[in-house]
């Protein structure tokens, strides 16, 4: 007698690897990708992580987070007969039937080391860490490689007139892959900037949270320490009913 | 190659399905369905893959012996070591550091900081990574971090919530320590300049998270732990701490004597090896989400794999809560190319609302992750109102528009930037239709167990964040994990450094624990077919593993 599936296997079944679970003969739709100038034959719809993995490469590098937070996997493509040089996310990007794709490794950048406590919430000031901001010649190449879409060359002309809010701003989404860094003419290090200047908005540029300020007094001074051993000492018992007990807040 | 068409991202047959719940979404605006009692809770737990049977078994050897954990964990510490004890020649010291720190996340990043601040120098000091630094869950936390410090809140109240959040298990001493230096812990944030979400007024930005009564979740958009962690790193940086990256721990060395002495490292790329000496180490390595545990998708970075915990017990640490797995209701079911990864629970804080296949609202939308995560199962395999993608997956909708509906347009794009962006990036358009969604693999609730101090059971061994085992009980709320490595990152950090300043002169080095432990392993009958820790997932296709020889 054939037994019935549990729920968790029936779970497992549908939750399948869209790499290591397929067979090939169950792929109905196939695309054509070139990986570092080799062809492959993947799946359509994978990501060009996913399908590299399926032609059979194991990351050591340009693989992190796998969900578009890291920045570990930048990837520059082609297609077959166009000039457009496209700027993506491997684990982010669908793969298209004649892309030629390389994955870039981290460039060596310079970061300008600094004491935040000891800084000047000036206009001047990422100037002075970082001179090359100077050399921007406005090319806009910078904006055109951002796989988070943002715009690098606006907050670049932003720093470089000392305004920490709109680079901070501007720059927030930045998940820091490099390759504005990389393609820069001029050679500057956009996301260390962006990061210089999000330090100083976020320190200098905000008013302080008085809430915040009068917890860490009232910690300070002990208000919640007998309260404390009454909880430490409490049973499973009088925690759970205190537990049900609790208040939630409106809305 | 015909392709599957599509119409603003989805096939067809989902397109009509979504128009279902278009019509029912006015009424379901201003309704919610009631959070469960206790007994109904605990009915749809049943059906919980942490609770469902077959998923776990006992331990069969080491200080845990008898207790049960996921039989994917359990193969891991049921397995031989990567290296026998003749091939490593530990005589030739390569880094001798005060403190090693295993781990560069959030925990092990702050743990650094935290010990150089307690006068420990920085180049007394050595943060070691699998990938780069950074590569770990902290970056991808998107929902926030919780502290109490609104007027009508208190840490006693966090406190309650996380309580009952983690089944009454946590371990007091150590969840007080969480709750009472959380308002500290987004005070040191301000001060190395985090960008947290604020009010015009200086105030921060505070909204629900699941199981909590209290607003207190503070966010950073939805980049919230990409931006605590890249300030702490820019700030590490500063102080010139030196890191290796691409160098996982493959071991931990002992004295013989049970106190913990350094690690073996191994280089990813050459694959030699190279021996750190430290009076302690920090193990700051993470969960196992990599582990795909039951089967389930993860939202898990690339080198979540269980190594830290494997390396502990095998040094004699023991574990607490190590069987308990948190699976989050909403890992993305579609489309295909990013299952598994992770829709934050500040959606539905902000009022997105889990809906099934009849446009019907049929969950308390905050329900503790567990609770939520079961009812998503019962409503696609019991009740069958589930929502089949192409791949054969079945989901839940996730009802975004909502979010826009009643915090006005432009919400999403302003509070949810990454979300949208992702969506985006596959035709779909979260403001205007909703997501699919089902429970994926999310957070190792316990691991090795862990004191207010951070110390493990074991002399110089300290663990931070993820790792640790003690501080969530049974389940993890929203909110706590980024604080836990913050809070526990600085204590360990700081306590380690004590430590160091009055331990003697480091002892011998040996790997005489894991000779032993392999010995144990034979005794118990178990075959040398396994070997730990994995390190990284193997997700190369059948086809292309079938073909592949040795010959380099």
């Amino acid at each position: 007698m054939k037994e019935k599936k549990s729920i968790m296997d029936r779970i497992a079944e549908s939750n399948k690897s869209v790499t290591t679970g397929i067979d090939e003969k169950d792929i109905k739709h196939w695309v054509k990708i070139h990986v570092m100038g080799k062809a492959y034959k993947v799946p359509a719809g994978l990501t060009i992580m996913q399908a590299m993995e399926f032609a059979g490469y194991r990351f050591i590098r340009s693989a992190g987070c796998r969900a578009g937070f890291c920045g570990a996997c930048a990837t520059i493509y082609r297609k077959a007969g166009e000039y457009k040089l496209h700027a993506v996310m491997a684990c982010q990007t669908r793969v298209e039937d004649g892309m030629f794709l390389v994955q870039i490794p981290f460039a060596p950048a310079d970061k300008a080391i600094y004491d935040i406590n000891q800084q000047k919430y000036h206009v001047g000031t990422l100037l002075k860490y970082y001179p090359e901001l100077a050399r921007c010649v406005s090319c806009n190449t910078c904006t055109k490689s951002c796989p988070q879409d943002l715009e690098v060359m606006d907050y670049i002309q932003d720093a470089i007139k000392g305004d920490f809010k709109a680079v901070a701003q501007e720059s927030f989404d930045c998940i820091q892959c490099g390759l504005c860094a990389v393609r820069c003419p001029a050679e500057i290090v956009q996301y260390h900037i962006a990061q210089l200047a999000r330090r100083m908005f976020g320190r200098y540029g905000c008013q302080e949270p008085e809430h915040l300020n009068t917890r860490l007094k009232e910690i300070e001074k002990g208000k919640y320490d007998d309260a404390w051993d009454k909880f430490l000492k409490a049973n499973i018992k009088e925690l759970e009913k205190m537990y049900a007990a609790r208040e939630r807040e409106p809305d | 190659m015909s392709e599957v068409k599509y119409i603003k991202g989805y096939p067809e047959y989902m397109r009509e399905l979504i128009d279902v719940v278009n019509k029912t979404r006015i009424k379901r605006k201003d309704y919610s369905p009631p959070a469960m009692s206790k007994e109904e809770r605990q009915d749809v737990l049943k059906l919980h893959p942490d609770y469902a049977p077959g998923g776990k078994r006992k331990i069969s050897i080491g200080q845990n012996k008898g207790d049960i954990g996921p039989n994917e964990v359990v193969d891991l510490l049921e397995a031989y070591p990567l290296v026998e004890d003749e091939e490593i020649d530990l005589s030739a010291v390569d880094y001798d550091a005060e403190i090693l720190i295993i781990g560069g996340g959030l925990a092990g990043t702050s743990a650094a900081i935290w010990a150089n601040n307690q006068g420990v120098p920085a180049e007394k000091i050595l943060l070691v990574n699998k990938l780069r630094h950074g590569d770990a869950n902290s970056i991808m936390a998107e929902g926030g971090t919780q502290a109490a410090d609104r007027p009508n809140d208190s840490p006693l109240i966090h406190y309650l919530d996380a309580m009952g959040g983690g089944h009454f298990a946590n371990k007091p001493e150590v969840l007080k320590a969480l709750v009472e230096d959380a308002p500290y812990i987004m005070h040191w944030l301000l001060d190395l300049g985090a960008m947290i979400d604020r009010e015009e007024n200086g105030e921060f930005t505070e909204k629900w998270g699941g199981g909590t009564c209290r607003r207190r979740m503070h966010a950073c958009r939805d980049y919230t732990g990409l931006e605590e962690f890249r300030v702490i790193r820019d700030e590490f940086r500063n102080r010139k701490i030196p890191s290796l990256e691409f160098f996982p721990a493959i071991e931990l060395l002992t004295d013989g004597e049970g106190r913990v002495t350094g690690a073996v490292l191994c280089n990813l790329e050459t694959s030699e090896y190279e021996i750190v000496k430290a009076k302690a180490t920090i193990l700051a390595t993470g969960g196992f989400g990599r582990l795909h545990i039951r089967g389930f998708p993860t939202t898990n970075h690339y080198g979540a794999t269980c190594d830290g915990v494997v390396l502990a017990y095998r040094a004699g640490a023991k574990l607490k809560d190590a069987d308990t797995v948190q699976y989050h209701p909403t890992g993305a079911a579609f489309p295909p190319q990013i299952i598994g990864l992770l829709l934050t629970e500040k959606l539905r804080s902000m009022g997105a609302q889990p809906v099934n296949k009849d446009g019907e609202a049929f969950v308390f939308p905050l329900e503790p992750r567990d609770v939520e995560a079961a009812s998503f199962i019962r409503e696609c395999y019991v009740r069958n109102k589930g929502v089949p993608t192409p791949t054969g997956m079945i989901g839940i909708w996730l009802d975004t528009p909502l979010i826009e509906m009643k915090n006005g347009e432009g919400t999403i794009e302003k509070a949810f930037p990454g979300m949208k962006r992702m969506f985006e990036r596959f035709d779909i358009d979260m403001r205007k239709d909703p997501v699919l969604v089902f429970p994926t693999l999310h957070y190792q609730n316990g691991g090795v167990e862990t004191d207010p101090e951070g110390r493990s059971t074991v002399e110089g061994l300290f663990v931070a964040g993820e790792i640790s085992g003690g501080v969530h009980g049974k389940n993890r709320l929203m909110g706590n994990s980024t604080l836990d490595c913050m809070v526990f990152g600085r204590i360990s950090g700081i306590y380690a450094a004590e430590y160091v300043k009055k331990a003697k002169r480091k002892g011998k080095s040996s790997l005489e624990h894991v000779k032993k432990y392999a010995n144990m392993l034979q005794e118990a009958g178990i075959k040398p077919e396994r070997k730990a820790p994995i390190l990284l997932p193997d997700y190369r296709g059948k086809a292309a593993l079938a073909r592949m020889i040795d010959v380099f």
